[in-house]
């Protein structure tokens, strides 16, 4: 603070005045600054934080934010060299792209207590470009079906283990009651790659589609986009919550933890929750299956992990890198574990979270996430060859802009302002002038 | 307008103001009383008016997520100091294009509230990177400074207007007394202007307190305000109508509070010299 | 009363606030028109060639540009007339011999007070919800099902929220302005034996138009960029429905990254900015003539 004043010798003696009485902070260990999301696993790493403080002497300073709100700030002070923070939050996306750009310090230096060969390799692979490990694991996800089995019992219904969209759809109808605030399934709809993008990607593989072709044409256009976003729309309209559209992944988890939904596909993330008692009232009568499957069971079921990481830009460079092997080491899984209860430990990072006999009692869901989260394969997302990796997203830098563009036309078809045609065509156009314009089609 | 009412008059015109005042502020009052309910009572169906258990829980739960006071110290800094800042340098620009106007007096004037039109938005990464390279991302002078800059126009707008009512006579009286400027500034006009000032500065610290652009782009942790505060509230861990209520309430109040008590001088200078 | 010396102090007392503001506008604006000719997009770190007019011939033949031109223009409009006509009625209640008119008074004003992102989400979540708001309650009460405000009436929603915002500014210049109407004009009008009406459209209006102009100008300038309700409400959708001019140059330059295609949406949104105050002000300059 007495740095930034002193430069600032232009500035009135009033405003300085003003500030100093405010300014006059402590100057004893260091005050990391830190983003992330307001996603459930996190806020409990914000009541947990104040264990790794005393032991440490060190300060945390949060910010938290929603998902988009929080990458677009993170995103503008890494790319300026803003220095604004000491720890973000990225994920699965961002960590190669921006370890390539050199904006993140490399974490393969922490000690032996560490065990990185605990993490899944998987998770690992995600976070790393040309060798290094740009961002430590805080949870991994991919996703797959929650449903009722109470209402699938009283309407005699079955839930396959692995169903198709055309299953999901069948039920939902069956189940939709907007009357008693029942509703067939909650989707994902609000815009954003990150928000109805990873449903509708994963729903796109599904249907037999792809993002490009082997020589980055778009292929938005294709039989298999509409038949994906006609199929998404028109399940949406009949038997969705009402306001899906501007629904994101925390808007559906209060709903159907509240009862309201019959079915809900979403990251498997969200089942510590679920399947929290304290949290959820429909803890005990929920069920899952894996992700649904349509023409292709390829990419349907998404891969994303949420991983704290350093920007370069970073001035506590060394402290950062502590609280992050604590935040993400198995010493705090088993912290969460003890107080929080096991069901909410942060899942799908590390090996030993799935030996962890405690673990397993306490989370039904365990094993089938596990096998969602190795099986999914990135490298090889969909039914037709891919020139990129990434199940629901594309490891380009271009993808941010594009995936951001259809997810918002996207949501127009959902609402009915659009017809899924019209949606693709533009999107098609917008995908094409993108790729023109970054030289991948010559 | 003082004129013979009938008491039936009076009932019903007095129903039909607090009719629309209670449906006005509503949502505030909704707010208030959900920031009261449990999360379960605040999505109730029917809605809970005053029959639940009131519990204050919810504001405990808001201040341990986030430190309020941090933020609200902020807001207080960046909405007092900007607007100090802005009547410093607007009262002698006010001055002399009231009492000493040239034939581009009105120019000079409209050019300035022309300036606000430019959307902050186009501007940000520019100022962003200026801020940087100052080192003065998520600081309180960086926010001081600019939100100073968007509301000078409207400063001196509101004190040009209400310096031109002043009758140039008694100035001019004060001059032959031998009073020089400073004398006739500080003695004169500034007593004569005090209530022009004071809802000028009432006016320009609810608008910075409540500017959500810059204070939610420019600030990390350190120099966040209210506004940075309440964003973390913007979509739900569960269910969150009461804890998003009580932060509400937590992000309102004060103004709101300083905005009932001064609501007399707020109304007598608001007149944007519209008043003739 | 001017004399030499006093132009020379007023030259002097003035310049501070102009070059002041002309910095903050020359020296962003030019950056940001310098960006415009770049290619320049933050998550490609490396060069940052020189593109001309590309970044503009793009957003032009962007489609959401003609809408979110049309979608501005139809927010400030809407807010305008709903709370120019609204403001009238509310000063002109407030102005009648009612009890506990202070208390009144104070809840009428209070929404001005509220920061406009904890008004969106308070609209967005208690009322505006499908399935938790207030509203759908009342729909269902009456045997209708829920309306989706945000994703069927988008811009109609932010419209109701920022005029909930600014209804009350314009009511308190509207009271302001009625307490300086002449009351002895009032009285002869009576007398003449003008009806109530009469009164209001030859004595009451003409003496608001002034404060009328004055509301209208000062919330096209706030109205003009509307952002934080957008964000926090619709995001600008479904689709860009409700993208208004200030949001769209927004996602490009912050949800797209693409720095160099926002800056010339801001150039461009500028531009139609000054326009819109060209004329604004030339017609309530002339009604503010002194």
């Amino acid at each position: 603070m007495f740095q930034k004043l002193t430069k600032s010798s232009g500035m009135t003696a009033l405003a300085l005045s003003v500030l100093a009485g405010a300014g006059a902070g402590t100057l004893q260990a260091e005050t990391l600054t830190i983003a992330t999301v307001n996603n459930a696993d996190m806020i409990i790493m914000q009541e947990l934080s104040p264990k790794w403080e005393k032991k440490t002497g060190n300060k945390l300073n949060w910010v938290i934010l929603e998902e988009n709100v929080l990458r677009q700030r993170v995103t503008t002070d890494i790319a300026t060299n803003g220095g604004t923070y000491d720890i973000i939050t990225i994920g699965a996306y961002e960590a190669p792209l921006w370890g390539k750009n050199n904006w993140l310090v490399s974490l393969d230096d922490f000690d032996s207590s560490y065990n990185y060969d605990d993490i899944f390799p998987t998770v690992r692979n995600g976070l790393t470009a040309d060798g290094h490990l740009y961002a430590v694991p805080f949870y991994a996800e991919s996703s797959f079906t929650f449903y009722r089995k109470d209402l699938f019992k009283a309407a005699g219904l079955t839930m396959p283990a692995n169903p198709t969209w055309t299953q999901i759809e069948e039920f939902a109808a069956k189940l939709h009651k907007p009357d008693q605030e029942q509703y067939g399934i909650c989707l994902r709809g609000k815009a954003g790659w990150g928000d109805n993008m990873a449903v509708f990607g994963t729903m796109v593989n599904a249907f037999g589609g792809r993002w490009f072709d082997m020589n980055w044409n778009p292929e938005l256009d294709s039989p298999e986009w509409l038949n994906a976003l006609t199929f998404y729309t028109d399940i949406v309209q009949k038997y969705g919550a009402p306001g899906t559209p501007n629904n994101g992944h925390n808007e559906n988890r209060a709903m159907f933890a509240s009862g309201k939904c019959a079915i809900w596909v979403d990251a498997t993330s969200a089942a510590g929750y679920i399947y929290n008692p304290k949290e959820s009232s429909v803890a005990d009568v929920t069920g899952f299956a894996s992700a649904p499957s349509e023409v292709s069971e390829k990419g349907n079921g998404w891969f994303w992990a949420w991983a704290l990481s350093v920007p370069k830009s970073s001035k506590n460079e060394d402290v950062a890198k502590d609280f992050l092997a604590w935040a993400t080491s198995e010493e705090y899984i088993n912290l969460v574990g003890e107080e929080k209860g096991w069901v909410a430990a942060p899942p799908g990072t590390r090996k030993s979270t799935y030996a962890n006999s405690d673990y397993i009692n306490a989370a039904p869901f365990a094993k089938t996430v596990q096998k969602q989260i190795l099986s999914a394969d990135p490298a090889n997302p969909s039914a037709k060859p891919v020139p990129y990796t990434g199940v629901q997203f594309v490891a380009i830098p271009e993808f941010q802009g594009i995936g951001t563009y259809v997810g918002q036309m996207v949501s127009a078809s959902l609402a009915g302002t659009m017809s899924p045609s019209e949606v693709l065509k533009a999107s098609q156009n917008y995908a094409r002038q993108e790729m023109t314009r970054s030289g991948y089609i010559k | 307008m003082a004129r013979q009412v009938t008491n039936r008059y009076r009932v019903l015109v007095t129903l039909a103001a607090w009719c629309v005042a209670l449906t006005l502020s509503f949502p505030i009052i909704w707010t208030l009383l959900t920031s009261f309910k449990t999360e379960i009572e605040a999505v109730a169906s029917p809605p809970k008016f005053f029959s639940f258990d009131w519990t204050i829980e919810n504001y405990f739960i808001v201040q341990e997520r986030s430190d309020y006071f941090h933020h609200f110290w902020n807001s207080v800094v960046i909405a007092i100091g900007s607007t100090l800042l802005a009547l410093v340098i607007a009262i002698p620009a006010a001055w002399s294009m009231a009492f000493v106007p040239g034939r581009r007096t009105k120019d000079i004037l409209m050019w300035m509230l022309s300036t606000k039109m430019m959307p902050a938005v186009g501007v940000l990464i520019p100022i962003y990177l200026l801020c940087k390279d100052f080192g003065l991302l998520d600081s309180r002078i960086a926010l001081v400074t600019i939100l100073m800059l968007m509301n000078l126009p409207i400063v001196i707008w509101m004190l040009f207007t209400y310096l031109k009512e002043i009758p140039g006579e008694i100035l001019e009286a004060a001059r032959m007394d031998g009073a020089n400027l400073k004398n006739e500034i500080l003695y004169v006009l500034v007593p004569m202007a005090v209530p022009g000032i004071a809802s000028t500065l009432l006016l320009n610290v609810i608008l910075s307190w409540n500017e959500s652009f810059w204070t939610l782009n420019l600030t990390g942790a350190n120099a966040a305000p209210l506004t940075a505060f309440i964003v973390s509230y913007s979509s739900p861990e569960g269910l969150f109508y009461a804890k998003l209520s009580a932060a509400s309430i937590m992000a309102i109040a004060p103004i709101l509070i300083l905005g009932w008590f001064s609501q007399k001088q707020l109304v007598r200078g608001l007149t944007f010299g519209a008043v003739k | 009363m001017s004399t030499l010396h006093s132009r020379r102090a007023a030259k002097v007392m003035l310049t501070p606030s102009v070059l002041l503001l002309l910095a903050w506008m020359v020296i962003p604006l030019g950056m940001t028109l310098y960006f415009s000719t770049l290619r320049y997009n933050l998550l490609m770190p490396g060069a940052t060639p020189f593109v001309g007019f590309e970044n503009y011939y793009w957003f032009f033949k962007d489609p959401a540009f003609g809408v979110s031109v049309l979608n501005t223009l139809i927010l400030v409009g809407g807010v305008l007339i709903t709370t120019v006509v609204g403001g009238v009625l509310l000063a002109l209640l407030l102005e009648q011999p009612i009890f506990g008119k202070g208390v009144a008074r104070i809840l009428v004003i209070s929404p001005f007070f509220v920061m406009p992102t904890v008004s969106a989400l308070v609209w967005k979540n208690m009322f505006f919800n499908p399935v938790n708001g207030l509203f759908a309650y009342v729909a269902k009460l009456f045997g209708f099902p829920p309306f989706d405000f945000l994703a069927h009436a988008p811009l109609f929603s932010v419209i109701v929220i920022v005029a909930w915002q600014w209804l009350p500014f314009a009511a308190l210049i509207f009271i302001t302005s009625l307490q300086s109407l002449d009351s002895d004009q009032i009285e002869a009008s009576e007398i003449d034996g003008a009806s109530k009406f009469q009164r209001f459209i030859y004595i009451v209006v003409p003496h608001l138009t002034r404060a009328m102009t004055v509301v209208v100008l000062i919330q096209t300038i706030f109205l003009l960029g509307i952002f934080a309700e957008l964000l926090v409400t619709t995001g600008g959708g479904p689709g860009v429905a409700s993208t208004n001019l200030t949001f769209l140059v927004y996602v490009r330059s912050l949800l797209q990254f693409d720095v160099g295609a926002g800056a010339a949406g801001g150039i461009v949104a500028v531009i139609l900015a000054n326009i819109v105050a060209f004329f604004l002000i030339r017609i309530i300059g002339k009604n503010l003539e002194a």
